[in-house]
């Protein structure tokens, strides 16, 4: 395969990010374009019809469906309150008198005379939809949502866990390959997005679930911990559901890998800002990978950071690569050359390499497959 | 363009992870597969768009035939000399699975062919509901609103039987307001595919909440299915609702001179047509990144009326596969059936992170021999999975119709009965890159016999360089091309597999073979457990003659001698004294893969 480049993460010190803020169902848009609005402020919100619960009228008053209109007291789109007899049979005698009753408060949403049910629909339910990065209104949708957008600092991650929060980005331990213990997380980090190193692990998140951060951001993860974090195994990865406390974003892989340099110096240099995150991630078409969003204060002056943005264009001589896959999963190095034919691996596979050398002067020899570029 | 007049054809699959393309022309003895280039699908960032990738693999086909089929981005039509192509086709399955939910009456019954049926059509079925599933009326309409699917298929009630019990499942459905998972301007599609006497209540039940799509009953009278209409209105709407969001392929549509077709439907294709053609049982797997699609064709025995009837079946494992869906193989056959087969000891925290390696970064390939192992180790799980899967719903149906008895209408048993006799399979095909680019061809035959487990003879084949895809599709074009070029370089023959279809007791000698080869014989014995290579090449057949032991079943009963012809391929006949169902001894696990290997020279010797 003479092309070789896989996920395209992107990082970049300051760009544009816009982000489509829409309801789940038509409803209320709180923000005029032009506003400036907060992570937190809520931009949209809408009522979610309420749970249906049914009664099955026909069978507790012992009537056939086509006869239902006579029994029933109330009409489709009538309020109920719970416990409210809803139809009725009317005996010669009283005592034989059937009733069926609303389990819930709600309206009376549809009559059945080919079953014989009624549905009862629950008080709607409302929800909000929060701005998620701060930023300027610069669409408005009616009825359906905004798009926000803002100049920021903006860093993909390969993998995460848990939707979306926000937050004051604190970097904790030494560097990009530390690793952090649980005693390194203090009470202060509550509600805040923490820059790890290469590697977090479970007893991690115990404790900073138990101090109450938003999110963890780290090189790697094992899976080992992620299933005990998760209580099950991770299968498909579709992930952004996950009611978990912190978040978790993985910016390299699986194992112990320390942070790329240029993701860790960027995170550095933003560190006492207002950032936003998401662990949704999804490999497979329509690709969408975990973020970090570090809006530009407005009027602030921003500091300068490393001028560095993953490109993942096709391989060249020089390119900085990252080997993906063992050996040497993780070492950075440098395209050496890119030898035009297939040769045979160790495993006798023959496939297109690509040598890279290592800042020690070491060069392998692997699968262009197995390389990313990092830089450009 | 006329059949007859395309000279040269260019045909690609996007896959999950890479897009393939091969090029095949018209040469003095008919038409060969020349070349073939590959490229990293694009259907992730930065580029999003899968005609990237097609347009890399051409770039490479390009540089290693030196034959110019680009112009920029333009595919040069007609082929002229030296350049160009007369037709572009493609198969595509880049546009990710399809989240079914389906619902049925009677939970063994229709909601089981509506099963049955979504899965036949390529669905990941995320739930069955049914009007005797035990869970209360409002759990239901809850959990049709929170799992939203692509599509619902609703299906229940035999033709003139209940209505009320099928518009009671549309009232839940209406109820719960669902939407789908793409796309929050479109309405939820639903086919209903159930009672014809309750369309009309069904049709006014969902009219506001759903767009319906009414089509033939799946389960018109208790005896007898009818998928095929259901399934094909699945697949239309797949096509429509979920492949169409795959970036760039409104674009790839424009490019092609025949229709887009999904990978499982070709790839179907020219098995049904090798399986009819040669009146063979075969049983085709295409493992590919996300999914993995297995095919069957069996002659059915004789009924009442003397006769069998062919029945081909498909199934679509749509989260088993060897790159996005790795991990998935992992969750759901568990670490330690992966372990069974990796013959070395490994740390499991160690081979969990490589798994999940994989599936974050899919388009990275084993360098060491050691990751080929583990790969391959996956793989036999993914396909064991899958053909579990295939069995599960290749039940014995008698083309669309199966009669049951009412009795047998109330036994489970007869309602999982698959009509996958493996006795009775003649051919085993495999596709798919792990598979077809097995660095060995011994391997892939391992991988195949391991995972599918054969039973008595059976021949073994791969797909070359995984063109089956191409092929199906152009055999909707060019018939006679598609078999040509299947003939002459799609399949490779691996050799055919004797084995043990009983438990044999351990140490103990299974059975005798004899090989008669053009006049000379050759014998040898196996023991239990135990794996022999005979070699014999391509294109080479010969006489074998079994003679168990006398507690040991080779496929005519305990102690009974078998005789048949088998054919030799790149790897030879393997005898296989290991018996039926395969067990691997865990105390000494590495030790006896390692000389299961190199019974067959599987691996090389120096790691």
């Amino acid at each position: 395969m003479a092309h070789a480049y896989t996920p395209g993460l992107r990082i970049s010190e300051r760009t544009t990010v816009r982000k489509e803020r829409l309801l789940p169902i038509a409803g209320e848009v709180l923000v005029e374009k032009g506003a400036r609005v907060r992570a937190d402020d809520v931009v949209a919100k809408a009522e979610l019809p309420g749970g249906v619960s049914t009664v099955n009228v026909v069978n507790q008053l012992a009537i056939a469906p086509e006869d239902l209109g006579r029994y029933m007291l109330k009409k489709e789109g009538d309020a109920v309150s719970r416990d409210e007899v809803i139809a009725e049979t009317r005996p010669l005698i009283k005592w034989f008198r059937s009733v069926a009753r609303s389990p819930i408060d709600g309206t009376i949403e549809t009559v059945s005379r080919v079953t014989g049910q009624v549905m009862v629909r629950g008080t709607p339910q409302a929800v909000d939809v929060r701005a998620y990065i701060d930023g300027t209104v610069v669409e408005v949708q009616p009825n359906e949502g905004v798009t926000i957008e803002a100049a920021a600092a903006f860093i993909q991650g390969i993998l995460g866990v848990g939707g979306e929060v926000y937050g004051e980005l604190v970097v904790v331990g030494s560097g990009p390959d530390a690793v952090v213990g649980p005693d390194d997380l203090g009470d202060d980090l509550a509600g805040k997005i923490a820059v790890a190193g290469a590697l977090v692990t479970s007893e991690v998140c115990e404790r900073a679930a138990e101090i109450g951060v938003a999110a963890l951001v780290c090189g790697g993860f094992h899976d080992s911990d992620l299933r005990r974090l998760l209580g099950y195994d991770l299968g498909v990865a579709i992930t952004g559901h996950e009611d978990i406390r912190p978040i978790l974003i993985m910016t390299e892989g699986f194992g112990r890998i320390a942070m790329a340099e240029g993701t860790y110096e960027l995170l550095t240099c933003r560190a006492g800002q207002c950032a936003s995150a998401n662990g949704a991630t999804q490999i497979r078409a329509g690709v969408l990978r975990p973020e970090i969003i570090i809006p530009v204060a407005e009027g602030a002056e921003q500091p300068a950071g490393p001028a560095r943005a993953i490109s993942a264009t096709g391989l060249t001589v020089g390119s900085p690569v990252r080997i993906i896959r063992e050996p040497g999963f993780g070492r950075l190095g440098a395209v050496k050359e890119l030898p035009p034919g297939v040769e045979a691996v160790e495993c006798e596979s023959k496939v297109r390499v690509v040598v890279v050398e290592f800042p020690d002067g070491e060069s392998v020899t692997v699968p262009r497959a197995n390389v990313e570029v990092i830089e450009s | 363009m006329k059949p007859e007049d395309l000279k040269v054809i260019v045909a690609t699959d996007c896959g999950s992870t890479t897009t393939k393309a091969i090029l095949i022309e018209r040469q003095a003895e008919g038409y060969r597969q020349t070349f073939r280039g590959e490229a990293p699908t694009t259907v992730e960032a930065p580029f999003e768009d899968v005609t990237r990738g097609v347009l890399n693999s051409l770039a490479e086909l390009e540089e290693l035939s030196g034959r110019r089929i680009l112009d920029g981005e333009r595919i040069i039509t007609p082929a002229r000399p030296g350049e160009g192509v007369d037709i572009y086709i493609t198969t595509s399955s880049a546009g990710g699975g399809l989240q079914m939910m389906v619902a049925g009456v009677v939970k063994s019954m229709t909601a089981e062919s509506a099963q049955r049926a979504a899965l036949g059509a390529g669905a990941i079925v995320m739930d069955v509901l049914a009007s005797n599933d035990q869970r209360a009326p409002h759990e239901k309409i809850e959990r049709i609103r929170t799992l939203r699917p692509d599509m619902v298929l609703l299906s229940g009630g035999t033709d003139g039987g209940t209505v009320r019990h099928v518009v009671e499942l549309a009232e839940f459905l209406a109820a719960a307001k669902p939407r789908p998972r793409l796309g929050s301007s479109f309405k939820l599609p639903v086919v209903y595919a159930g009672n014809r006497d309750a369309r009309e209540d069904v049709r006014s039940v969902l009219a506001e909440e759903a767009e319906l799509h009414i089509t033939e009953n799946l389960r018109p009278v208790l005896e007898r299915e009818n998928l095929g209409p259901a399934r094909d209105e699945i697949h239309d709407l797949f096509l429509k609702h979920v492949m169409a969001q795959a970036p760039g392929y409104k674009k790839l549509m424009s490019w092609v001179g025949a229709e887009i077709m999904p990978p499982p439907a070709a790839v179907g294709n020219i098995i049904q047509r090798i399986a009819r053609e040669q009146g063979l049982n075969i049983v085709g797997v295409d493992i590919g990144g996300a999914t993995t699609d297995i095919f069957s064709d069996f002659q059915t025995p004789a009924g009442e009326d003397g006769l069998g009837e062919r029945v081909f079946h498909r199934s679509v494992s749509a989260n088993l596969g060897m790159s996005y869906s790795v991990s998935n193989v992992l969750a759901e056959a568990g670490i330690e059936n992966i372990l069974r087969w990796v013959p070395f000891d490994i740390d499991e925290a160690d081979l969990r992170d490589r798994i999940k390696n994989k599936m974050i970064r899919p388009t990275t390939v084993p360098h060491l021999l050691e990751e080929l192992k583990i790969e391959q180790a996956i793989a036999r799980e993914a396909l064991r999975l899958a053909f579990v899967q295939h069995k599960l719903l290749a039940v014995g149906l008698k083309g669309i119709q199966r009669g049951r008895t009412i009795s047998e209408s109330f036994d489970e048993t007869m309602a999982g009965q698959t009509v996958i006799n493996m006795r009775a399979l003649d051919l085993l095909v495999g596709s798919g890159g792990v598979l077809s680019h097995a660095p060995r061809r011994s391997q892939a035959m391992m991988m195949l016999i391991d995972a599918f487990q054969p039973e008595g003879v059976t021949r073994l084949a791969v797909d070359s360089i995984f063109m089956m895809p191409h092929l199906g599709v152009l055999a909707q074009v060019h018939a006679t091309a598609a078999a040509e070029v299947f003939e002459r370089d799609c399949l490779i023959n691996l050799g055919t597999c004797v084995s043990c279809v009983s438990k044999p007791k351990a140490g103990r000698e299974c059975f005798e073979y004899r090989l008669t080869v053009g006049g000379r014989r050759r014998e040898g014995s196996v023991s239990a457990g135990e794996l022999v290579l005979e070699p014999l090449g391509v294109g080479e057949t010969a006489a074998v003659s079994v003679r168990p032991a006398r507690s040991v079943d080779v496929g005519a009963g305990r102690g009974r001698a078998i005789e048949a012809e088998v054919v030799g391929g790149v790897v030879g006949v393997v005898f296989d004294g290991r018996g039926r169902p395969l067990v691997i001894p865990q105390n000494n696990r590495s030790e006896i893969l390692t000389r299961w290997a190199a019974a067959l020279d599987a691996y090389p010797a120096r790691f």
